[in-house]
């Protein structure tokens, strides 16, 4: 694949993951409850585009690292509002072969935003007014008693921190029935 | 009977529901049904509420006959409930209704909406007893120390009203929202069907059924499809089938095992890998499943077409019929906008030569089997002039748009055809729009 058309694929992936992600979150409000046949065509459609954008993103990191490493300076850092941002930001910090340390820092920083008192470990729903923003999902693992939260690996992130937000979300959206 | 579809002359004969554009969303009709002889055209819609047309024929011993649907009975079916336990609202949508064959003066039917399915028994009081001289005016019986003779009634002509009372209420039996319902041939039974379970019901007992397909993986994360639709064959009581979010459809025969999991016969066709999108799963989600008349096809309804299935023949369908193939390169604009997630529905005609699904731009399709031809029409207020032909419409795909052409671009795609059903003898269609209910007829019926 083209570095080009790679890229087109990775921001029509993107896009189509944000449009996912927040159909998922505005369901959870619809009269009648959760639809299930709905929430499974979401999940889909998710994973397709987590696997198509996954496969974009090695074939166009592998054929353009220079370039997303200049890049990357400005954007860290920088957490605007917005469906695409927390994306880009948690992308931008993806190459992280040449900067683990910060790759780290940006995942921790974007996951603290999300989660106001990082200790908080319950699990019960919280209301609309006070949800994060619709897209990411509000809920960190559940930790065992003795375990302690670390910082990711930088493999980890380098693997999609935007990987396993589909993922909690993948896996939050089938067992909430 | 009239012709195969290609020398149908569809006209315009009724449309039902208010003028406005301004829908209430309680008007926007969700099922339509003909009863089993086409007498009467059952309608539900979101607010819960059921209203039964009757048919009512001007010289029908003429070749030429015009009928008319006039409002017979409207009632509340269904209201809006709460599940205290899961904290849900549980809507009152009629999601099915379905009519049992007609044993006696009355009518009955089944109406569903996500959790509690209804029997409802109609009928007619057209006399009422009169010469009571043991009750006073109001009807309170009168002191018996006062009564020195004993008057028998008598029943006298009055107008006719219409009562439609709740006999049956199925209820607790499903977990998840309900899709379908269909009534079994042997006149008794039924099945009503989530989208994880499908559950036999017999109609004289409420406080049980027997769950026969159950397809709940152990661990809900493993979940891969979900039941969209099921029908009992018209004939052969024994057998049903159920169709899935992965396009396959399961025939099961329940002489077989009392949980019908294993099918007996396994419907699917190989997917076109050039086909393959982002959205190739939801596209293939199977919307509705229609057995023919005659019991041996079955139709179902997928995003972008309609399929013809012969029972005999499970590798891949007889009849592909292409419902807005145009469609395919907008799937994306599709999913933002919801659209990609309606569930079109499917029906025969009387004799099973044609068939007929609804797309957008109140445009609906029909395909004639025999002749091999197609016809687009639309159901407008513009072309709502009584007997009104119907003119074919076309959707340009791309390119050089055509005098009378729409662009894919121009369709609006608030408006479409979800429901529709055909008269079981007639050619009379029933057409839903968002709110309005149209009733075409063919010209030589």
């Amino acid at each position: 694949m083209s570095a080009i058309a790679a890229m087109e694929v990775n921001a029509e992936a993107r896009r189509i993951l944000a449009v996912s992600i927040s159909k998922l979150y505005a369901s959870r409000t619809q009269r009648g409850g959760l639809r299930l046949h709905r929430s499974l065509l979401l999940s889909l459609v998710m994973r397709s585009a987590r696997d198509i954008y996954h496969s974009s993103r090695e074939s166009e990191c592998q054929s353009s690292e220079e370039r997303m490493d200049t890049s990357s300076d400005p954007e860290e850092g920088q957490q605007q509002p917005g469906m695409p941002e927390p994306q880009t930001t948690l992308i931008s910090s993806e190459p992280a072969q040449e900067e683990p340390d910060s790759a780290d820092e940006e995942c921790e920083i974007t996951e603290d935003k999300e989660n106001l008192s990082p200790t908080r470990q319950s699990r019960k729903r919280r209301g609309k007014a006070s949800a994060a923003p619709d897209f990411l999902p509000i809920k960190r693992a559940r930790l065992e008693p003795g375990e302690e939260r670390y910082a990711a690996p930088p493999s980890c992130c380098r693997s999609g921190a935007g990987d396993s937000l589909i993922a909690l979300s993948l896996n939050r959206v089938i067992p909430a029935f | 009977m009239a012709g195969p579809g290609g020398d149908m002359q569809w006209c315009f004969s009724q449309v039902k529901g208010a003028i406005d554009d301004d829908v209430a969303e309680a008007d926007i009709i969700s099922t339509v049904e003909f009863n089993h002889t086409g007498e009467l055209l059952a309608t539900g819609d979101k607010g819960g509420r059921v209203v039964i047309f009757q048919q009512e024929i001007e010289n029908k011993s003429q070749p030429q006959f015009r009928s008319e649907y006039n409002v017979y009975s409207t009632f509340q079916s269904h209201e809006p409930e709460f599940d205290y336990l899961k904290s849900l609202e549980i809507e009152e949508k009629i999601n099915k209704i379905r009519w049992l064959p007609q044993k006696n003066a009355a009518q009955f039917l089944l109406s569903t909406n996500d959790k509690t399915i209804k029997l409802w028994k109609i009928s007619e009081r057209d006399k009422r007893p009169e010469g009571y001289n043991l009750k006073e005016e109001d009807g309170r019986y009168k002191d018996p120390n006062t009564i020195m003779s004993l008057r028998v009634p008598v029943l006298i002509p009055m107008d006719l009203m219409v009562e439609a009372s709740p006999r049956r209420v199925f209820a607790n039996a499903h977990t998840y929202h309900i899709n379908s319902i269909s009534v079994n041939s042997d006149n008794e039974t039924y099945l009503s069907a989530d989208d994880l379970r499908i559950n036999l019901w017999h109609l004289e007992i409420t406080d049980r059924s027997f769950n026969i397909v159950d397809i709940k993986p152990a661990n809900m994360e493993e979940l891969t499809e979900v039941i969209t639709a099921a029908e009992f064959h018209p004939h052969q009581c024994n057998t049903f089938v159920y169709s899935s979010s992965k396009g396959t459809i399961r025939l099961c025969d329940m002489r077989a095992s009392a949980l019908c999991d294993k099918h007996s016969k396994l419907f699917e066709e190989p997917e076109d890998p050039s086909n393959r999108s982002f959205f190739s799963e939801i596209i293939s989600s199977i919307s509705d499943v229609k057995f023919s008349h005659n019991g041996r096809y079955m139709m179902t309804r997928d995003y972008l077409s309609v399929k013809i299935w012969d029972l005999n023949m499970e590798n891949r369908p007889v009849e592909t019929y292409q419902v807005h193939e145009y469609l395919r390169s907008k799937l994306c604009s599709l999913y933002e906008n919801d659209c990609i997630f309606d569930k079109f529905e499917c029906c025969w005609n009387g004799n099973d030569s044609v068939v007929m699904t609804g797309s957008y731009n109140n445009f609906f399709r029909m395909f004639d089997r025999g002749q091999r031809r197609d016809v687009t029409l639309e159901a407008s207020r513009e072309n709502s002039k009584p007997m009104q032909v119907l003119k074919p419409r076309k959707v340009c795909a791309g390119g050089k748009r055509k005098k009378d052409e729409i662009s894919v671009d121009s369709l609006d795609f608030n408006k479409k055809i979800l429901h529709t059903a055909w008269h079981p003898q007639d050619n009379i269609i029933a057409v839903a729009t968002t709110n309005n209910l149209y009733i075409f007829q063919d010209k030589v019926n």
